[in-house]
């Protein structure tokens, strides 16, 4: 081990070499190699010393695979939440590119109770930056109500120039909820603020903290409410997640906010224990409720058998016996089911190795269902990390592991070609360039138009999908006819 | 030797537009491009009274003429066409939904003596982007051919302070090539002069705008033509005229004229055809040297000016 971790960092540094010295130096700090001692999660003594470097503006011309904090709030805070139109606003382009891009699932009838299929944009013009898009902007919010009268909310999420040219979309806002009676949220979510889409997620969950939570009232309260925060239900996770929750004895009287809605967003100031997926886009809101209302918060993880059964018995320790048992009950419910889908892949995956960059919470959050499969992640890191889950981080991971933040393409490459895995997850940008390479991949963003993954459902999918992307016999007839001897 | 302008053969002006502000031809039979010039100076000091003055001498002695307001309040032409509010570009674009829809002769009127008037036009205060309806009307004049061959001058009138990159249009590459910056001796126009002319540097390098003086729009400030003489020298460049304070200008403009039209014989009209003329003679364009804080300070004190105000209070 001591000799892949020293070969490993030896090639971390030679891959750096190309870059000039200042860059080289700055991106030094973003790649480590794992290696114990290392911080543990809510170590103080360890947080400062954290080895490596994140949440910082991407170095110049290389490419980076980060979004905006448009994409942030648009894109995955606010887009999921079913029963209100979100209005991108400003030119065209933002809001058409982000438009069902997520697959975020959506029960509800579309233009009813589900505008998520939908786009909505103020198509900005010369004359609305010149003159301002104020005007523009009541009447969109004039024509939403009068199309869709059961929308329960609209969503201003700015573009750019909004921020440029100073719109004051707070008061158009308050003009706006005054006259259509629903509440108008305007988002500061201008793409240009902050150096990653995790601005965003931020801006966006204050908007929930000033405009939404506590302004509702739950019809009846039970010892067992819990909320779900940070499931935006890509592929149905959300929907396998809480199948999970419910058979345990809970009642999940919000999701947040993948099949989100306002209404029950409204209420969730009285859940007993909110429920942290994705703690980098939610983890705002998770703070805000304790320090508010006093509600608890922990994180969980519905990635593969191992951690959904740890996950069910710390959630089920917040509770009393009756839940407990129930917890237990459903664990020894699906074990059978699990253990068979291990059995028919694991001799298929056993000892194939992986490399991840994504965003949010896979990196580290994946890592068990791989190790369930027999699969060893050699390699992770995050687009818009913050030291806090890189912190997370280093408990899912062995040692010699790569960990890079806001890796550049070229060093991506680079790292790949070393490292060899037999599968890279990551993002539709990264996908045909390693396919072309000849390396199996699947897309962990979307997961690659498949899904669930969440909960037992998701369980078998995720062994079928690595399976087939791994093991697909199109990669023995990939070569180069000019490659044949 | 006086230039005559108006009989250049200008050939395809907007491709020739790097080179207008060159004589091409020293021998005695002088002839020239169109020159664009654009007016910088603090708000209220008077850039859209003498601009139009000048222009008004400039189309008495024969020259063609274009005014460009480049300010949302829409003035720069109201002498010229004795009448405010003519439709600029920016308004009609937004009723009409887009420029593209606009035809130049919409925007385009003609006022004293053939001068040919444009306004930008653009928001009310505190709204919108002001800067950004400056851009598009000036792109909707060259696109729409506005530049036409037979001008021999077209002046940029430009609001206030430069605040953003939308009022440093006219000074871009392809736009003016000269300014003139109207100042008085108070302290804050001429620390706007300063500011501006800090501008002027960056759009020197970048694009080729060179600065052809201060003009002095009088406040009757103590020994204001030293002063301004001296922070022309400082600057690098020459006070092209000084204007004297008179009151004919104000009643010129009431009745929506420029002194010109209005009362020909007053001398202050001689004021302005002089300064229409040494604009059209000038050849001193130079890239400024602007001043520090502590240099402009220093100069009020050598002036006598912070002492006189000390000795008021």
């Amino acid at each position: 081990m001591k000799n892949t971790i020293e070969e490993r960092k030896a090639t971390v540094a030679s891959l750096l070499k190309v870059y000039p010295e200042k860059t080289a130096k700055k991106r030094a700090r973003h790649i480590i190699v794992k290696e114990t001692p290392s911080c543990e999660s809510g170590d103080e003594a360890c947080k400062s010393s954290c080895p490596i470097k994140s949440n910082v503006k991407s170095i110049p011309g290389v490419m980076t695979a980060r979004g905006c904090a448009y994409a942030g709030s648009k894109g995955v805070v606010w887009g999921p939440v079913r029963d209100c139109v979100h209005l991108s606003h400003g030119p065209v382009g933002c809001g058409y590119y982000s438009w069902s891009t997520r697959r975020n699932l959506a029960q509800g009838k579309p233009g009813v109770d589900n505008f998520v299929p939908f786009q909505f944009t103020s198509d900005f013009q010369e004359r609305d930056i010149v003159y301002g898009g104020a005007q523009k902007l009541e009447q969109i919010g004039r024509e939403i109500r009068q199309l869709f009268p059961e929308a329960k909310g609209i969503t201003i999420q700015s573009e750019c120039p909004i921020g440029l040219i100073g719109d004051d979309i707070e008061a158009s806002a308050r003009t706006m909820t005054e006259e259509l009676k629903v509440p108008v949220i305007p988002v500061r979510c201008e793409g240009f603020r902050g150096v990653s889409q995790s601005l965003g997620h931020h801006i966006a969950n204050d908007t929930v903290r000033d405009y939404v939570l506590g302004k509702g009232e739950l019809a009846e309260s039970t010892p067992y409410d819990v909320a779900v925060i940070g499931d935006y239900n890509i592929g149905g996770d959300a929907w396998a997640s809480v199948k999970i929750l419910e058979e345990m004895g809970l009642r999940v009287i919000a999701l947040w906010s993948g099949d989100g809605e306002i209404e029950t967003m409204k209420v969730t100031h009285k859940s007993k224990l909110n429920l942290i997926h994705c703690y980098r886009s939610m983890n705002y809101i998770a703070r805000h409720m304790e320090e508010a209302y006093g509600i608890p918060w922990m994180e969980y993880n519905f990635f593969g058998p191992t951690k959904i059964e740890a996950s069910i018995r710390a959630i089920a320790a917040r509770f009393d016996d009756s839940i407990r048992k129930k917890g237990e009950a459903v664990i020894e419910k699906y074990r059978a089911s699990m253990d068979s889908v291990i059995e028919k892949y694991r001799p298929r995956l056993e000892g194939k190795k992986v490399m991840l960059y994504v965003g949010g919470l896979r990196p580290r959050h994946i890592i068990g269902a791989y190790e369930d499969l027999g699969m060893e992640v050699i390699g992770t890191g995050y687009e818009f990390g913050h030291a806090d889950d890189y912190q997370r981080t280093m408990n899912h991971v062995k040692d010699g592991t790569v960990i890079y933040d806001d890796v550049t393409q070229y060093e991506m490459d680079e790292l790949v070609k070393y490292l060899k895995p037999d599968l890279v997850g990551s993002g539709i940008k990264e996908k045909y360039v390693f396919q072309k390479m000849g390396i199996p991949f699947r897309q962990m963003h979307s997961w690659d138009y498949s899904g669930p993954y969440h909960g037992y459902d998701g369980f078998p999918i995720f062994a079928r999908d690595m399976d087939m992307a791994v093991n697909s016999p199109t990669w023995k007839l990939v070569k180069a006819p000019w490659e044949k001897a | 030797m006086p230039l005559r302008v108006g009989t250049a053969i200008a050939e395809g002006t907007l491709l020739l537009v790097k080179s207008r502000t060159s004589v091409r031809d020293h021998s005695c039979e002088e002839v020239m491009d169109m020159r664009q010039i654009a007016i910088y100076g603090k708000g209220g000091i008077g850039k859209s009274t003498t601009t139009q003055n000048l222009v008004a001498g400039l189309a008495e002695a024969g020259r063609k003429v274009m005014i460009v307001g480049c300010d949302p309040k829409a003035d720069s032409t109201r002498l010229m066409l004795h009448a405010k509010a003519q439709t600029t570009v920016m308004d009609l674009a937004r009723e009409r939904g887009s420029v593209e829809d606009l035809e130049l002769e919409e925007v385009m009127m003609t006022g004293f003596r053939g001068v040919r008037c444009v306004e930008s036009g653009g928001p009310e205060p505190g709204v919108g982007c002001a800067g950004r309806g400056v851009i598009t009307a000036i792109n909707f004049l060259e696109e729409n051919g506005a530049y036409t061959d037979d001008l021999d001058f077209v002046f940029y009138d430009v609001l206030g302070d430069v605040v953003c990159g939308g009022f440093a249009m006219p000074m871009r590459e392809k736009k003016a090539q000269e300014i003139y910056i109207v100042t008085s001796g108070e302290m804050m126009a001429m620390y706007a002069a300063n500011n501006i002319c800090k501008g002027i540097v960056k759009y020197a390098i970048s694009g080729g705008i060179r600065l052809g003086g201060l003009i002095c729009n009088s406040r009757k400030v103590d020994r204001e033509y030293d002063l301004i003489s001296n922070l022309a020298e400082r600057l690098g460049t020459q006070l092209i005229h000084f204007v004297p304070r008179d009151n004919v200008v104000q009643r010129a403009e009431l009745k929506r004229m420029t002194v010109i039209e209005y009362e020909s014989g007053a001398t202050q009209a001689d004021e302005y055809r002089e300064l229409a003329r040494k604009i059209s003679e000038n050849k001193n364009h130079v890239i400024p040297t602007p001043l520090t804080m502590d240099e402009l300070e220093e100069l009020l004190i050598t002036y006598g000016f912070l002492e006189a105000e000390e000795v008021a209070a």
